[in-house]
């Protein structure tokens, strides 16, 4: 209860600047729409009002600020707007239609559920491979930690038409952007995990003549769990942004990222305030589905969740 | 088949080579450890050109090594002022302002146990969003140029340094905070003298992470419009021209600015945390 309430104070002060930013961000847009609809404004030369700042031309026209908040086409959306196009458009909506947010979300979701699988599976192999091959870890380890120095995400738009060209289309091209940006957070987290053991914990399971096998099941593995679920967040909204990335620059007709774009390239704001909104609560959703195994894994195994 | 032969002949003999490196006495010196990756990288690029050339790959699909080689090499002019475009411009700057940014609004939440409470469950949480998604927003309020550039990755930094500098400010001992108390020492002299330095490993931890954050969110900004310049324009670009050497020439620029960015950021960090375990 004690982090809640900061939490909310913080949120609040947050949705409080942006429900005071709308005003200067849509001031000039709403002026010269009140001017049209007959409402006088000072200054009254459009050219005029485009010399003062938002700040000021709403203070000199104090009867426009009202209107701010119910632009069709604002520069900022204020949050009601934003709200209330989320729930038109994932609850009012059948989810068959192509303007639901469930339809697209549904799309982005699972190129990024396959690709988090994909990735994690052969995240967790490699990881095994460099904990127990010498030569592997010194050759690949370096350039698994160097590939997080790199922006992956550049590559996304060849990944896209190289797969495009050879016939591969729709969801795996963004699966394989999803899975190989959950790639390298998981090989890490999992190098490190499996080595956390030490090596008084390593000479008890020798003087129990136990063997490899029992020593990776047994040891290695289970200390390793905590590890892997810090990078399984890292790495699922990785996965995610890689989705929503891959949707972009191939003008790609259904997901969160052709949402944005849609909006984007024809002036509708709020479609795209609502797919960017849509896409921070998937991300958080999973985020939160994953802390939640991680501590009813971590608790039915004995340990303290992080 | 000839391809495929001589593929897996040159990787036995890389294989072999590290496998001799990696279990040889010295294997844990400073030389070995750089030798025995760029063994590894020589060969998968070794293998790629074989495979690619023998195979009559179309350039389309995958160009080889070679190729991408010539590219770079072939347009150095070109890839610089990409670079000068969305590296210096937009990246630093976004880079600047946002963990100036971060550290002002931590110190002065700082003053608050409240605030700071509030701040590290939120921060964590926004650094999770997929905050790239902005881009197209900044772009239509600051125009196409490197300003919307900055302001993405300005965003986009912002809360891994804040939480990171919150949560460091946090780490002193009850000991270390009265011991600066009975040497006469107030607010501000604590917070310069011990606890900002404390907090150092923390800061540089997020500073770190945003190196990465701030070359994607300036290169992913630029699909969304740019002038005609840039490391993200041109890939985007040129994948509509089917030019994948000159995508890959790109890349190879992001993956030496990411990596030297990072090394730089480790370096500082190494100089001013030079007391901390982790340094030792």
């Amino acid at each position: 209860m004690n982090r809640i309430l900061p939490a909310l104070t913080i949120v609040v002060l947050i949705v409080g600047f942006w429900a005071l930013a709308v005003i200067p961000m849509n001031a000039h847009l709403t002026a010269d729409q009140a001017q049209r609809d007959g409402i006088v404004v000072t200054p009254e030369a459009p050219a005029a009002r485009q010399e003062v700042s938002g700040l000021v031309l709403a203070i000199k026209n104090p009867q426009i600020i009202p209107l701010t908040y119910v632009q069709t086409r604002p520069r900022l959306p204020s949050p009601h707007q934003v709200v209330a196009e989320l729930w038109e458009t994932t609850v009012e909506k059948r989810i068959t239609s192509k303007r639901s947010l469930v339809y697209h979300g549904w799309v982005t979701l699972s190129a990024t559920l396959l690709g988090f699988a994909i990735g994690t599976t052969l995240g967790i192999l490699l990881a095994v491979g460099i904990v127990y091959n010498r030569t592997m870890d010194k050759s690949v380890m370096p350039w698994a930690i160097t590939s997080q120095t790199i922006p992956i995400l550049a590559l996304a738009p060849m990944v896209i038409v190289m797969l495009g060209s050879i016939g591969i289309q729709g969801l795996l091209p963004k699966a394989i952007i999803s899975a190989y940006l959950s790639f390298f957070p998981v090989v890490v987290g999992m190098v490190k995990g499996l080595r956390s053991p030490d090596s008084m914990q390593l000479d008890l399971l020798r003087t129990y003549n136990a063997s490899g096998n029992q020593g990776f099941w047994k040891l290695r593995l289970p200390s390793s769990i905590p590890y892997l679920f810090a990078s399984l967040k890292i790495g699922i909204s990785a996965s995610l942004v890689g989705a929503i990335v891959g949707e972009l620059p191939t003008g790609a007709r259904a997901g969160f990222g052709a949402r944005m774009l849609v909006g984007d390239q024809y002036g509708q704001p709020l479609v795209t305030w609502a797919a960017l909104f849509a896409a921070a609560i998937t991300a958080a959703a999973l985020v939160a589905i994953l802390s939640l195994i991680e501590r009813q894994t971590l608790r039915s195994m004995g340990m303290k969740a992080a | 088949m000839t391809a495929w032969i001589l593929a897996i002949a040159i990787w036995l003999v890389g294989w072999y080579l590290n496998h001799r490196l990696a279990n040889a006495a010295l294997s844990d010196s400073r030389a070995y450890a750089l030798l025995i990756p760029l063994v590894f990288g020589v060969t998968l690029i070794l293998i790629w050109e074989v495979l690619v050339t023998m195979l009559d790959v179309s350039a389309v699909i995958l160009p080889p090594p070679s190729m991408i080689a010539d590219r770079f090499a072939g347009s150095l002019p070109l890839l610089w002022a990409d670079f000068e475009q969305t590296i210096l411009k937009g990246a630093m700057t976004g880079y600047l302002i946002g963990a100036l940014a971060a550290f002002g609004v931590a110190i002065l939440a700082d003053r608050s146990p409240f605030l700071t409470k509030g701040i590290l469950p939120v921060g964590a949480f926004m650094a999770a969003l997929p905050i790239v998604g902005t881009a197209p927003i900044f772009v239509k309020w600051l125009g196409s140029d490197w300003q919307s550039k900055a302001a993405v990755v300005g965003v986009m930094v912002f809360f891994p340094i804040l939480v990171n500098t919150v949560a460091g400010l946090r780490d002193t001992t009850a000991m270390q905070r009265d011991l600066m108390r009975t040497y006469g020492a107030g607010y501000w002299p604590t917070l310069f003298k011990l606890r900002l330095p404390a907090a150092m490993p923390f800061i540089f931890n997020g500073l770190k992470i945003a190196t990465t954050l701030a070359l994607i969110g300036a290169i992913v900004a630029e699909f969304f419009g740019s002038p005609t310049l840039g490391m993200g324009f041109r890939i985007s670009t040129s994948v509509g021209q089917l030019a994948m050497d000159m995508v890959w020439a790109e890349i190879i620029v992001a993956a030496i600015a990411g990596s030297f960015f990072y090394g730089l950021m480790a370096l500082v960090e190494k100089r001013v945390t030079f007391w901390h375990p982790s340094q030792r």
